[in-house]
């Protein structure tokens, strides 16, 4: 390494990126010594707000933090109204919100992978993984209302129920999206070009990424078995559920996280639609929230955390959300320290970077 | 390698994606395409635009006109749980695209008309 250092500016506006992020990459000969991140192109001012919706109105707008994992943003923004105010929400209604939660995992996901073929050229791959997709956002559709933004939750449980016939149904239809996937992961996980990309590409030892307060599927790429789900909210304590993890530390153990738990989820689903008890969906809600609460939930991209503080009136008086891209984005630097600059795009890809959400 | 095989399979199958909109959009009994309003059943009680999360819909009882923003709905359904006379409704259809010139805001004219009270009898007083 004798060259001189050069700064080589990545983004706002990028091939790979869907949403803006400004990265300053320190290049010598190729490779990138540091990169420096810069955020803030698409700040909203949602959390500013919630003084001016009333708490029963605002998880339409908690759920528009971010269009993808929407359904989660709005379920603990719920949990944490309910947690304020004491609610215990009907045994149906958790076990609802937990399949909702999965599907939106899988759709996610399914999303991530088609986007990360799509930059490493390879798109016949990509249009396969977002045909899948639709089948899952058919489901989400046909029992919710919506294919993005649901719309479904609210303060005291759901607001649509799911009939036990459709539900059957939907358990022969996952199997053979189940199958399909499988066809495609295969692809992922075994092709020869793919792996030659991947493997020893963006690597983020287990120290770093536990020091460095990695989450979600870069957390358990890199060994680390974290994942909220595992503290038993919602109904997940009643299905057994244990995290995915990988030990390659790189690029394609991220990948492999997010293919296992694509089955993962379904497995989940199919549990959840055995087990699901009957009864009341949404219980009434009465006074106003008081008081401080945090509440937590393992999204896609990994652990949100939603801080509420109400006054006893209708309006929060604070709301604040922590969302995993945030949390990552130390992760991402470390791991395009030493890495080429012709990595860059798909390791920043790895983290699977939802900028809209992480600025709201 | 692995790929080819999902792609010769592909060649057999019809186009998974519709023609949208030369045939019709495909949608379930349950989705939320647009709101709609029954003028015959809404009584003006405004709880749809004081509740409406995007401040989409707007009531007048001066000209007895019932309007929406189509630009501005977010179709949450909000106001259709809360109408309690059934005056709002979903349509499962998808509006088509338009400017906000051609398609903007819809207004309906009310046209419920308050039951009259019967009239007491002045010799039995019921």
């Amino acid at each position: 390494m004798t060259g001189r250092r050069t700064v080589v500016p990545f983004g706002p506006q990028h091939p790979v990126l869907p949403e803006p992020i400004h990265l300053d990459l320190v290049i010598e000969d190729e490779h990138v010594v540091e990169a420096i991140p810069s955020i803030g192109y698409v700040h909203r001012g949602l959390e500013s707000l919630v003084d001016r919706r009333e708490y029963a109105d605002f998880v339409y707008l908690a759920e528009r933090i971010c269009g993808i994992c929407s359904f989660t943003h709005s379920s603990t923004f719920c949990q944490g109204v309910e947690g304020l105010m004491g609610i215990e929400i009907p045994e149906r209604a958790n076990y609802l919100r937990t399949m909702w939660g999965e599907y939106s995992r899988i759709h996610s996901h399914l999303l991530w992978l088609g986007l990360f073929a799509d930059a490493l050229g390879f798109e016949s791959l990509f249009y396969n993984a977002w045909k899948i997709r639709e089948s899952i956002l058919n489901e989400l559709e046909a029992t919710t209302g919506g294919r993005v933004i649901q719309g479904v939750c609210k303060v005291g449980g759901v607001r649509r129920d799911v009939t036990n016939e459709f539900l059957s149904g939907m358990d022969k239809r996952l199997e053979t999206i189940e199958s399909e996937m499988q066809e495609m992961v295969n692809v992922f996980l075994n092709d020869y070009t793919l792996k030659k990309r991947l493997i020893g590409k963006g690597i983020l030892k287990p120290d770093d990424a536990y020091n460095l307060g990695a989450v979600g599927p870069v957390a358990r790429g890199s060994g680390l078995a974290q994942d909220v789900r595992t503290s038993e909210y919602l109904a997940y304590q009643d299905v057994g559920f244990k995290p995915v993890t990988a030990d390659g530390c790189d690029g394609y153990a991220r990948c492999e996280v997010r293919c296992k738990e694509l089955f993962q989820s379904v497995d989940i689903i199919h549990k959840i639609i055995a087990a699901m008890p009957d009864g009341e969906v949404a219980v009434p809600v009465k006074g106003n929230p008081d008081g401080e609460y945090f509440s937590r939930s393992e999204q896609p991209r990994g652990e949100v955390v939603h801080y509420l503080r109400g006054n006893g009136t209708k309006y929060l008086t604070q709301f604040r959300v922590r969302t995993p891209t945030l949390t990552n984005v130390p992760s991402l630097v470390a791991m395009l320290a030493g890495a080429e600059l012709a990595d860059v795009p798909q390791i920043v890809l790895t983290i699977d970077p939802c900028i809209g959400c992480m600025e709201r | 390698m692995k790929m080819l095989k999902i792609i010769l399979k592909q060649f057999t199958h019809k186009p998974v994606t519709t023609t949208f909109p030369a045939e019709p959009a495909r949608h379930f009994d349950a989705t939320r395409g647009h709101v709609v309003l029954d003028p015959s059943k809404c009584t003006s009680c405004t709880i749809c635009m004081k509740r409406c999360p995007s401040q989409a819909i707007t009531v007048d009882r001066a000209t007895k006109t019932w309007t929406i923003d189509r630009f501005r709905c977010v179709i949450c359904s909000q106001c259709v749980e809360l109408c309690k006379f059934g005056a709002v409704s979903l349509a499962t259809e998808y509006s088509t695209s338009a400017t906000p010139s051609e398609r903007g805001t819809e207004t309906f004219s009310i046209t419920y008309v308050k039951p009259e009270r019967p009239k007491k009898d002045v010799e039995t007083g019921k």
